[in-house]
């Protein structure tokens, strides 16, 4: 009865108590996941335009971060810094294009999927040659990032909230309404769409297929490079960052690989219910249950909606 | 020409049935295990018996495991790391509960706890597949790499929070622990891989291997054709996961001395499943080759530069490595997507007809 007690009654009424704290929470679980959101976005992209499960979204994100100090520490100033990294992104998204989806194009899923390990691998590498395996600070104050924290007196309590997390909110729905823009309006991303629907069909209409592959990992990288910056200004530029990544994957799971609200969504959902988890439900069994509670949750999902909140139905045919 | 089938004839069905029936495969494979248990203990040092053949050994087993799943089931799983260290501390706990049993016992004894945790964690493979399950068994990985750190109890409540293997004798010669030699463990390690490659190879021959094979290639017909899908990949995962537990176990008693929760974590996975991809899906012998080129490759691109008399220090060393075994992955993929196994297969055909062309 007391375990009972401690999961269904206890967290509510610690919630009713002390609003602020869960306002505060919330807010907390609404900025990571969209941070979760934004990787997901990278790996819905790819995944629409080539049907590639990218797995070195993670460390492009680090990549791009990596590249913008790297260059701003050898003296570049920031904004020329952050021009040069997107040209950075530009390059690695073509050579990405020449040098491994053409050669690989027509093999299984698996094998494409390896194969952007094999670019994990390759940049880590690359990265912790060039630029040292140490964490970095990230040049928030030269791109013009606000710091510190707006106090907010309600609830009967504070709520304190980062300006760097409120402008990495704007940013990321300013970014992802362009981008919905991009898809819907433009030629390009009429484009994309057609290369999502059917690969055959839209090579057929006179699509050139890898052009539309460097736009959209070049897109990705983009929006990479928007993650690690954010990512970066909240606490540090660093490898460990890649298996945070990871957490896009439930991200995708509620969302569905090929949804971009899905992946919006699945991500505000996966943050919030991760900080709400570990905040009340995470000392009965002992915290750190962040690290595997959106994994479960995903799980739980997956048990009753294997296509995900709002990907296509899955229909198998013999 | 030196190779081939022609001639060979079997007179009964135990010949024909043979796991090696022709007869340059059954030197081959003589001479391979002649070599792996008489040359190397005798001749080889320390570092290549510990630093490489052991560890090399070990990944192949969970290599096998992985590749029952993954290979000839088709069951994409990122929770090895996880399974291995079930069997690592399943093994722990059982060797200090009760000390006086057979090291050796408790190691294989260990692959059935993993085996019932892959089972548990197997479940949801049965509503849903490919990349999804991956991330399915990715709640695996974490959930139980939380718990190697979280649960106290599983390392005996030791302050460093790491597993340290204690010394266990078989026959009175030191088997596990500081004390005990490299020729042993080494011994020991290729005895267990040897006759778990031997079951497994006879396992996928068989009724389940063809069972397991079906549900890969296409489930719905697999059900229609009267194999019961819960069972059969409920059985994949829990043989795929008992490989995985012995070669954690193995790892951590008689290659490691000592672990601690990390070693497990989803890196293992990712270097696993790097080994069956490279070595080539449904494949045993694949197994074996990708194992070698994953985990030896990187140990020679070391020695190289110093060899070469090129100064470099090991920071840039290891970031090279990583560069080049990243760009060897892509190649590998490009040329031969099907792995060295199906290299394996071509070379074969090659000295079948030699030296004629075809």
């Amino acid at each position: 009865m007391d375990v009972l007690h401690h999961i269904f009654v206890d967290p509510f009424v610690q919630m009713a108590q002390a609003p602020d704290l869960l306002v505060q929470t919330l807010w907390e679980g609404l900025v990571g996941g969209i941070l979760y959101a934004l990787i997901a976005l990278g790996f819905v992209l790819i995944f629409k335009a080539s049907g590639v499960f990218n797995f070195a979204q993670g460390i492009m994100v680090v990549f791009a971060a990596l590249t913008l100090v790297g260059l701003h520490e050898k003296g570049v100033p920031a904004y020329l810094a952050l021009a040069l990294t997107i040209l950075v992104m530009f390059g690695l998204a073509f050579s990405v294009e020449r040098l491994m989806l053409r050669p690989l194009v027509n093999q299984p899923d698996i094998i494409l999927f390896m194969a952007t390990f094999g670019l994990t691998y390759f940049l880590i590498g690359l990265g912790e040659l060039i630029f040292g395996g140490e964490p970095k600070v990230m040049i928030a104050s030269e791109l013009g990032l606000p710091k510190g924290s707006i106090d907010l007196n309600m609830l009967g309590g504070f709520i304190s909230l980062q300006k760097i997390d409120i402008a990495a909110t704007i940013i990321a729905s300013v970014m992802v309404v362009s981008l919905a823009v991009f898809f819907q309006k433009t030629r390009i991303g009429r484009a994309l769409r057609a290369v999502a629907d059917s690969h055959k069909a839209a090579l057929s209409v006179g699509i050139s297929l890898e052009q539309i592959w460097v736009i959209v990992w070049f897109t990705a990288g983009i929006v990479a490079l928007a993650t690690g910056i954010m990512w970066g200004a909240r606490s540090e530029v660093s490898f460990a960052l890649q298996i945070i990544a990871l957490k896009a994957l439930p991200v995708l799971i509620l969302g569905g690989f090929t949804s971009i609200p899905g992946a919006i969504v699945g991500g505000l959902i996966i943050g919030i219910g991760e900080k709400l988890g570990e905040f009340y439900w995470g000392p009965l069994l002992g915290s750190g249950i962040e690290s595997w509670l959106a994994y479960f949750i995903a799980l739980l999902f997956l048990l009753f909606r294997p296509q995900g909140l709002f990907g296509e139905r899955i229909i198998e045919r013999i | 020409m030196f190779y081939r089938e022609a001639g060979q004839y079997k007179t009964s069905y135990a010949a024909d049935q043979a796991t090696f029936p022709i007869l340059q495969d059954r030197i081959g494979i003589g001479i391979i295990l002649f070599v792996a248990a008489v040359i190397i203990p005798l001749f080889g040092n320390d570092f290549l018996l510990q630093a490489v053949m052991t560890p090399f050994l070990v990944f192949a087993l969970a290599t096998i495991g992985l590749n029952l799943l993954t290979g000839y089931t088709g069951l994409l799983s990122l929770g090895t790391g996880a399974f291995m260290g079930v069997g690592a501390y399943a093994c722990y706990k059982l060797t200090t509960i009760f000390p006086d049993v057979n090291i050796i016992v408790w190691i294989v004894c260990s692959g059935f706890f993993s085996a019932a945790v892959g089972v548990l964690f197997g479940l949801p493979s049965l509503r849903i597949k490919g990349f999804y399950l991956a991330v399915a068994t990715l709640a695996a990985q974490f959930f139980l790499s939380w718990c190697f750190i979280r649960v106290p109890w599983l390392y005996n409540y030791n302050v460093s929070g790491a597993i340290e293997v204690p010394q266990r004798s078989l026959f009175g010669i030191p088997v596990t622990g500081p004390n005990s030699a490299p020729v042993t463990r080494y011994l020991i390690v290729l005895t267990i891989v040897v006759v778990m490659t031997w079951l497994a190879s006879n396992l996928i021959r068989g009724r389940i291997g063809r069972m397991w094979m079906a549900v890969r290639d296409m489930d719905i017909a697999a059900e229609l054709i009267g194999i019961r899908l819960l069972n059969t990949k409920l059985l994949a995962f829990a043989v795929s996961s008992f490989y995985c537990g012995v070669a954690g176990a193995m790892m951590v008693f008689l290659w490691y001395g000592g672990a601690e929760a990390d070693v497990f974590s989803i890196n293992q996975s990712f270097t696993i499943l790097f080994m069956v991809i490279i070595g080539g899906l449904g494949s045993l012998v694949g197994s074996f080759f990708g194992a070698a080129l994953i985990y030896i490759l990187p140990i020679i691109l070391r020695f190289v530069p110093a060899e070469l008399g090129v100064p470099l220090n090991a920071a840039t060393v290891e970031h090279l490595t990583f560069i080049i075994v990243g760009a060897l992955i892509i190649v590998f993929l490009i040329v031969e997507p099907h792995g060295l196994a199906r290299l394996w297969q071509i070379a074969k055909q090659k000295l079948r007809v030699w030296p004629f062309p075809y």
